[in-house]
């Protein structure tokens, strides 16, 4: 049946049989439009464990909309993106699970202390860590702030409580936009070793970002958007 | 998943909500405040005669009610829109509509009861008779949760929007009007001495009905709100 | 079925097969509103009671009761739109609400009219006028959101759910409004109790009522035409056609 429009059709499914055996992000077709304005179109790429992917782009080329159609808050103007071989709106439970995104406003209640924030978040993530509340805000460089109100934290402190939730949740995929945003130089260099080595380990990073990231070859996907 | 887990997300969202309200304490005050003045406009305006006041009251104070009400919506979403809080609530494993369930609960405890409370000492400026108070309490114990289950859907809405504070009351006062009949009614009622059974039977099954549909259209308005 | 639902969905179908039934629904319009209103305000019999004040019926009730089905096509539509993702149940919810907004305007328009050689007044707190200017809200709530959104797509969705609230909650509205007014009946002008219509009333007034139904299908054609023409402006057959 020939169907003479740009809309997605809605009996798309995954050609391939879903294969459960190896996790995945793949991304077919994604295509985005704002105003008229083609952001990015008929993209394809997959990204497996141990596997990073940097997204590149002058500002307003639609980084931060590619990040949140990966992670399921957008919908693409055509296209879909699967979690293990299924659209994740159809597996929403399982790809909620798998995967933590850290956001530009990154979550944080400015009244609640860091060890608040935390809790709150593990609770959301329905996770019991194998490591203490404690011991995750040292990691970040938070020791000693643990119970003082956020809204005394600077940016960067504040940013640092966001990324100590990505230690506590057991999430495979990591996606990230301007992660290093308000960091110092020694702050950037931690948060980078730790991305290093999720991926090292076997874990998915995505992240938007002008800072390479100091993995090996092979491991690290670069996406250029341009406009 | 585990009911257990969920009843986890929902006191989760529960407490800390609580815990913001009471940190930012003096926030709360405002729409209880505002009750009470706009309910002591009505004698100034209309006339200090008791009788007077006695036929407007229920009337009066119910439409206070529902204003104050609308006053508080939309802090329900807002903070948490602008720091980001909303974008983890929908990336959550749980159902975004049980911990919408929380956030509403939440709402009601901190703006529905102290208007709960202050409405006998109101009653008593406006000349009620004392056998109504028993009424009005009880018709703002039920429909008070009404209005904050059915506006949380207009602030659903709206909360992405620059200027959806007018645009929320044109969306939800009107689906107000079933539960200012049935309440006010009944005050009046009571106050005559006559049976107000019906009217409240009437206000259980609205709040039933909302209780049960109102959370998923909420969760549904805010995935639709921050794409 | 499914296969006609699916070809409707898809803007250029739709616009093709809308453009070969609009100058029939056009012209059926133009037929049934002038048989309707020369059978009615010529034909029909007087009112015993109300002489000829009653035949604003023929405009009244039709657009009373198209309001209510209008309401019930954007929230359909807007369900459909949300569900299956189906462009033109949007473009079809977002040109209805301006068309049910304008009958619901005229009902209360001509109601209120009608009400005062009835009534003696222009306006009384009469259930079913109440229930209109609140539906009239409703519309205009649908209306102000949908302008308040600029992405098309996500003002279509967030208006299915505001629609798909207002119906579970018209009914709720009518049956509290109506029972309100049956206990402030005191205070308001008591209704006619309404003798059964004469046949010679009633036909033209089912007349009316497909000659609004088809004027509403003719006006929704135009607009959701020019809506698709207008979404679709970066397509090959929009320019195909502009260019020709």
């Amino acid at each position: 049946m020939p169907l003479t429009d740009r809309f997605p059709s809605q009996s798309q499914m995954p050609e391939s049989t879903p294969d459960k055996s190896t996790p995945g992000l793949t991304v077919k077709g994604l295509t985005c439009a704002r105003d008229d304005r083609v952001l990015f179109k008929n993209l394809d790429f997959r990204l497996e464990p141990g596997q990073a992917l940097q997204i590149e782009g002058p500002n307003g080329s639609g980084k931060t909309t590619m990040l949140r159609i990966l992670c399921g808050l957008t919908l693409p103007t055509e296209g879909e993106v699967l979690w293990n071989g299924l659209a994740i709106e159809d597996n929403r439970a399982e790809y909620m699970g798998a995967m933590d995104f850290i956001g530009h406003a990154h979550g944080i209640k400015k009244e609640l202390t860091p060890m608040e924030n935390l809790q709150v978040a593990m609770a959301m993530a329905n996770t019991r860590p194998e490591q203490s509340l404690e011991a995750v805000l040292e990691k970040v460089g938070l020791r000693g702030f643990e119970d003082v109100p956020a809204i005394t934290l600077s940016a960067g402190q504040c940013r640092r409580v966001a990324l100590g939730r990505l230690l506590l949740s057991k999430s495979l995929l990591w996606i990230l936009d301007e992660p290093f945003t308000a960091l110092d130089v020694q702050g950037q260099a931690q948060i980078e070793s730790m991305l290093v080595n999720h991926v090292e380990q076997g874990g998915m990073v995505i992240l938007t970002s002008h800072h390479p990231l100091a993995l090996k070859d092979g491991m690290l996907k670069i996406i250029n958007l341009r406009p | 998943m585990s009911e257990a887990s969920l009843y986890q997300a929902f006191s989760t969202v529960l407490k800390r909500d609580l815990t913001l309200a009471y940190r930012t304490r003096t926030e709360m005050v405002n729409p209880m405040l505002f009750f009470i003045i706009v309910i002591s406009l009505f004698p100034l305006a209309v006339s200090p005669d008791p009788k007077v006041l006695q036929s407007l009251a229920p009337g009066v104070i119910w439409v206070a009610a529902l204003l104050a009400t609308l006053l508080s919506l939309d802090s329900m979403f807002r903070s948490d829109f602008d720091d980001g809080a909303l974008e983890q609530m929908l990336l959550s494993v749980h159902p975004v509509s049980v911990l919408v369930l929380g956030k509403v609960l939440a709402h009601w405890l901190v703006t529905g009861i102290p208007l709960l409370l202050l409405a006998p000492l109101l009653a008593v400026l406006l000349h009620m008779p004392s056998d109504s108070i028993p009424a009005l309490m009880t018709t703002l114990a039920l429909g008070g949760p009404i209005l904050s289950l059915v506006g949380a859907i207009g602030v659903a809405l709206t909360v992405g929007l620059r200027r959806g504070g007018v645009l929320l009351s044109l969306l939800i006062l009107p689906l107000y009007i079933p539960v200012l009949i049935f309440a006010a009614n009944a005050v009046s009622n009571a106050a005559a001495g006559l049976a107000i059974a019906g009217q409240l039977y009437f206000l259980g099954a609205l709040l039933a009905l909302a209780l049960t549909l109102a959370p998923i259209a909420t969760a549904a308005a805010l995935r639709i709100s921050l794409r | 079925m499914w296969l006609f639902f699916h070809k409707l969905g898809s803007p250029k179908y739709f616009y093709d097969l809308s453009g070969k039934f609009l100058p029939w629904f056009g012209g059926l319009t133009l037929i049934l509103m002038l048989l309707g209103s020369y059978w009615g305000l010529v034909v029909a019999p007087a009112d015993y009671q109300q002489g000829d004040s009653y035949r604003i019926i023929y405009i009244h009730v039709p657009a009373a009761w198209m309001s209510l089905f209008v309401y019930i096509v954007m929230a359909s539509a807007g369900a459909i739109g949300l569900i299956w993702k189906m462009k033109m149940a949007d473009v079809v919810a977002s040109c209805s609400a301006p068309l049910g907004a304008a009958f619901t305007f005229l009902a209360l328009v001509t109601g209120s009219l009608w009400g005062k050689p009835m009534w003696g007044t222009y306006w009384v707190w009469d259930a079913r006028l109440t229930s209109e200017l609140i539906l009239l809200f409703l519309y205009l709530g649908f209306m102000g959101l949908e302008a308040a959104i600029d992405d098309k797509r996500t003002a279509a969705n967030a208006c299915a759910v505001l629609a798909l609230v207002g119906v579970v909650n018209i009914p709720i509205i009518h049956y509290s409004v109506e029972w309100w007014n049956t206990l402030h009946q005191g205070s308001t002008v008591a209704r006619v109790d309404k003798p059964a219509m004469d046949v010679n009333m009633l036909i033209p007034l089912l007349i009316m009522w497909f000659a609004f139904m088809f004027y509403y299908g003719t006006t929704l054609f135009m607009r959701a035409r020019n809506e698709v023409l207008y979404r679709e402006r970066d397509t090959a057959w929009v320019k195909e056609m502009v260019t020709e």
